[in-house]
């Protein structure tokens, strides 16, 4: 007869032996290290560069219908402005085309009488047609035009005050704004630390949603369960493994937030790891959740990118600004992981260690994450029923 | 317990969601120590939802099952501490090594320490595996991997051993090696449970139990079965040619409860007190002779027999065919990287010939299949089907063409009638003769009570039969079955070949490749593929002879194979 332990020790070393052949698996399958190495780099990579709200050379059209000294000086200043790319034309009906066809956002119109209408003192000297399909873009380059147009009179001013006085209103309060932690309003200063959230709400459920369907696809969960493994070895010998990795996914991305992307990082990283170990907790149980049920990789890899990064994309604040949503989504929103944790990632990356922020975050998330456990465990059996 | 039954099943049912009848159907047995119990019945019997609700996997509907003392029902952990088992597909991990499975389970069965070395050196020995400890699992072939999974449920020594279907798809050697292993195990006091679809095997158990839809159909020693049929059973010698003839007439005569073909003799179970008449069957009495029963003719004739089984095609009007070299392989080879998996095979098939492919799954008989009806491009050598490269553009020369893939390829959300309409028009049939073969094909293949049910629910005879209607719904003059009945029960075998001998008789060419032996007796000729070539090509009887060391010796299809391999030289790789 052969020599079987029993008890405590046994059962730590079932959970070890269940570790060690997830990670033995793990290194064989390209897939789970490329999902956790090289896609959360991807993602952080296009998320980095291609959503960004801020406005940088874009095409613009200028129709300069005669070209008077103010009217090549007005030119001037939009050609210098870092926010556009000018194309220059004599009639409207040449550029109105491209208007149409979106190869320019806006048209500005500086009209053969400009000089004297700005001379009269009239309310729009110029005129700017915009691409209405695209309020956001349309609502920036308004914005930014009539910015450009007014700092444009303010240099004018100097050469003839009594003209551009009128045209200026009563001179009186001056708002000089001061953008807090941002200070230069970079866009992804901001979008990167919630893409990071988005990111690893998609790659922690993808880790674990794989692997118990595995199990069932290649037939081998009927051998493990013959054997004398209980629920909880299993559970821990599918979590344990796929955290460690989750952890290492979160410190690569986040490395290459602070290294390629210039995000700064105001938080201390024994933080950022507590709070990344909540999210991933609650990420990864949900994963298993998902592979419990689908028993299936293909359905269960579809059903953690649906389960996590639409909404993680949608209703996380990380893009949509979740204040101006109606009530019933805001509520939603707050059951989303991936809420409280673009929260805390933003905190950490932007303002520091607020543990008014980052606390109740990580409470959230680990109550968030006992939610699909507390399921898993229920529906969990030890036998093919 | 007074008694030393390892288990008992005492008027088990097992019912699935969504069934229209119990897998397992008010079952009774009882597992003794020492002895190999087999569980002996065709593909979807209930084999392995017995064995899933012995190992305390499945819980019954209905009845009791006690396992070493304790219910199934109860807490599962006493018994998953004495017995082991060994699912279909072996329950390896195939990325993880031999040696990193077998350490895995033995963690897992808590076995540590000196008798954790022991036991896996031990085990290594066993199996022969010590040479391979750092393969993956899943490199190993079907022989090496079902030893690994016998030694990964042997790393603790259990009460009871549950092995399901551990011979499926595994060469005769390696099978052969493993039946002695387990009577190791038997003669070491261990209970062992083994499940087969292969009648054969029957034999080799002290206790059998045979079930069909879910029923137990007998329950006791293998030769009392077997017994039953004696002095019912006659080889009838033909010159081989007409043997499909003969077989046909046997089949029609009153009395006749089996008929099959082995070799070029005809082997027929008569009902109790009728014999075999040579009139009928148009040959002399001289020809019949008596032969002893084996457990196939029993259990064929527990079932009822297979008898009456006439295929409609034997009275369609004969195909015409051009030239009569039909199928050629010119060294035909394949690698996939440094695996070689079919090496220079050449051979010849004539029209009207049925020709089988025979040989474990993996030797590369799939592989050499697909490169001769143009779906695998060839790394080397070439094919030729009626005179036409399939490969290299024999667009119209496939519409000659019938295919039966492996596991049927019809679409599961499509009525049957859909389905023969679909393989109809792709085989380029207008639409008024697809309405009409649909018709005919319904009559001869009996599906008129199924033609507007989803083809997933089917049983899986009837899956079959339509499988075989979509490929010869245009009248094929070539006909190519992967592996046709895999899976499916012996009756609906013998009425699957009643159409395939109908047809050759009709003048269709027909390739086969089976693994089965006893339907590689129905072949004119079989290439036996091993390892990626052809070891032997021939008649059936010509194969058997060369496995012949004494006159009076009847070797077996599986004994040539097994002779055949070891003189090619591959044995000890096998192995």
């Amino acid at each position: 007869m052969s020599m079987i332990v029993t008890g405590w020790w046994a059962w730590s070393r079932r959970v070890r032996a269940l570790t060690l052949k997830e990670f033995q698996q793990i290194r064989r399958d390209p897939s789970s290290y490329l999902i956790a190495g090289l896609l959360p780099l991807l993602l952080l990579f296009i998320f980095g560069h291609a959503v960004s709200l801020d406005l940088r050379s874009v095409a613009i059209a200028v129709v300069v219908e005669q070209a008077t000294p103010e009217a090549n000086s007005l030119l001037e200043s939009f050609r210098n402005s870092p926010f556009f790319h000018v194309q220059v034309s004599r009639h409207r009906a040449d550029v109105q085309e491209d208007l149409v066809a979106g190869r320019a956002k806006g048209i500005i119109v500086i009209p053969a009488d400009f000089a004297a209408r700005v001379a009269r003192g009239e309310e729009a000297p110029v005129q700017l047609l915009l691409d209405g399909s695209e309020p956001n873009t349309a609502g920036l380059v308004a914005f930014y035009a009539s910015g450009v147009f007014y700092s444009w009179l303010e240099q004018q001013a100097p050469k003839s005050p009594g003209l551009f006085a009128r045209l200026r209103g009563v001179p009186g309060i001056t708002v000089v704004s001061r953008v807090w932690y941002n200070a230069d309003t970079r866009s992804s200063n901001c979008l990167i630390p919630g893409s990071l959230a988005v990111i690893m709400s998609m790659i922690g459920t993808l880790l674990t949603a794989l692997v118990v369907a595995r199990e069932w696809e290649r037939g081998t969960i009927e051998a493990l369960m013959a054997m004398p493994v209980g629920k909880a070895e299993f559970l821990l010998g599918k979590l344990i493994p796929y955290f460690l990795l989750g952890m290492g996914a979160m410190a690569i991305a986040s490395t290459a937030a602070v290294c390629v992307f210039r995000v700064p990082f105001r938080g201390s990283p024994a933080m950022l790891a507590t709070v990344s170990a909540a999210f991933l907790f609650s990420m990864l149980s949900l994963g298993l959740l998902i592979s419990t049920v689908t028993r299936n990789q293909f359905a269960a890899s579809q059903t953690a990118i649906i389960a996590t990064f639409l909404p993680a994309f949608d209703l996380s604040g990380f893009v949509f600004e979740l204040d101006s949503t109606p009530l019933p989504i805001q509520c939603i929103s707050w059951i989303l992981p991936a809420r409280h944790f673009v929260s805390a990632l933003q905190t950490m990356f932007l303002v520091g260690d607020v543990p008014a922020v980052l606390i109740p975050a990580t409470l959230a998330l680990i109550a968030i994450g006992c939610v699909p456990l507390a399921c898993l465990i229920a529906i969990t059996r030890m036998r093919l029923e | 317990m007074a008694d030393a039954s390892l288990a008992h099943v005492q008027d088990v049912s097992r019912w699935f969601s969504g069934a229209l009848r119990p897998a397992i159907d008010n079952l009774s047995m009882h597992i003794e120590p020492g002895r190999v119990t087999g569980l002996v019945g065709p593909d979807a019997a209930g084999k392995t939802t017995l064995m899933r609700l012995l190992a305390a996997l499945l819980l019954p509907t209905s009845g009791t099952i006690t396992v070493c003392g304790h219910p199934t029902t109860g807490d599962v952990s006493p018994i998953r501490n004495v017995v082991s088992y060994m699912p279909q597909r072996f329950g390896l991990y195939e990325d993880l090594s031999v040696a990193q499975n077998l350490n895995l389970y033995a963690d897992l069965s808590g076995v540590v320490g000196e008798e954790r070395r022991e036991a896996l050196n031990r085990l290594l020995e066993f199996t022969r595996l010590a040479p391979f400890t750092n393969r993956l699992a899943g490199r190993l072939s079907g022989g090496m991997k079902q030893k690994l999974g016998l030694a990964c449920a042997l790393v603790r020594r259990p009460l009871l051993l549950l092995l399901d279907e551990p011979s499926a798809g595994v060469d005769p050697i390696s099978r052969r090696e493993l039946w002695s292993m387990v009577y190791d195990l038997t003669a070491q006091g261990i209970g062992v449970v083994w499940s087969t679809s292969y009648l054969d095997e029957a034999e080799r158990c002290a206790q059998v139990l045979l079930i069909n839809d879910g029923q137990a159909l007998y329950d006791g020693p293998p030769a009392e079965l077997t017994a039953r049929a004696q002095g019912r059973t006659y080889l009838v010698a033909t010159l081989g040619t007409e043997r499909r003839q003969i077989l046909a007439r046997g089949l029609r005569q009153p009395g006749v409860v089996d008929g099959v073909i082995q070799g070029s003799n005809i082997r027929l179970v008569m009902a109790s007190g009728a014999a075999p008449d040579a009139a009928v069957l148009g040959t002399s009495a001289a020809n019949i002779v008596a032969t002893a029963p084996r457990f196939e003719d029993a259990f064929i004739d527990l079932l009822g027999g297979s008898s009456a089984l006439e295929s409609p095609f034997a009275s369609l009007p004969r195909s015409a065919a051009a030239s009569t070299v039909v199928i050629e392989a010119i060294d035909l080879t394949k690698r996939f990287g440094s695996f070689v998996a079919a090496d220079s095979i050449r051979f010849t098939i004539a029209r009207g010939e049925i020709y089988g492919l025979l040989g474990p799954n993996g030797a590369g008989k799939s592989t050499t299949f697909r490169m001769i009806s143009g779906m695998l491009r060839p790394t080397s050598g070439r094919a030729f089907v009626a005179g036409k490269d399939l490969y290299r553009g024999g667009g119209t020369a496939r519409r000659l063409l019938g295919y039966m893939a492996q596991k049927f390829s019809l679409y599961g959300d499509l009525s049957v009638r859909q389905n023969l309409r679909f393989f109809g028009g792709i085989y380029g049939l207008a639409r008024g003769q697809l309405t009409a073969a649909v018709m005919q094909m319904t009559e001869i293949f009996g599906l008129g009570a199924y033609l507007d049910r989803t083809t997933r629910e089917l049983p899986i005879g009837y899956k079959q039969r339509l499988a075989l209607a979509c490929a010869v719904i245009h009248s094929p003059h070539v006909l190519f079955l992967d592996e046709p009945t895999s899976g499916v029960d012996p009756i609906t075998r013998r009425e699957f070949w009643a159409h395939i001998n109908a047809l050759a008789e009709q003048g269709v060419t027909v390739m086969v490749t089976t693994h089965f032996m006893d339907e590689a007796e129905y072949c004119d000729r079989i290439g036996l593929v091993y390892g990626g070539r052809i070891i032997a090509e021939g008649s059936p009887d010509a194969l058997k002879e060369i496995a012949r060391s004494h006159p009076t010796d009847q070797p077996t299809l599986e004994e040539a194979f097994i002779t055949l391999v070891n003189r090619s030289g591959d044995g000890a790789d096998a192995a």
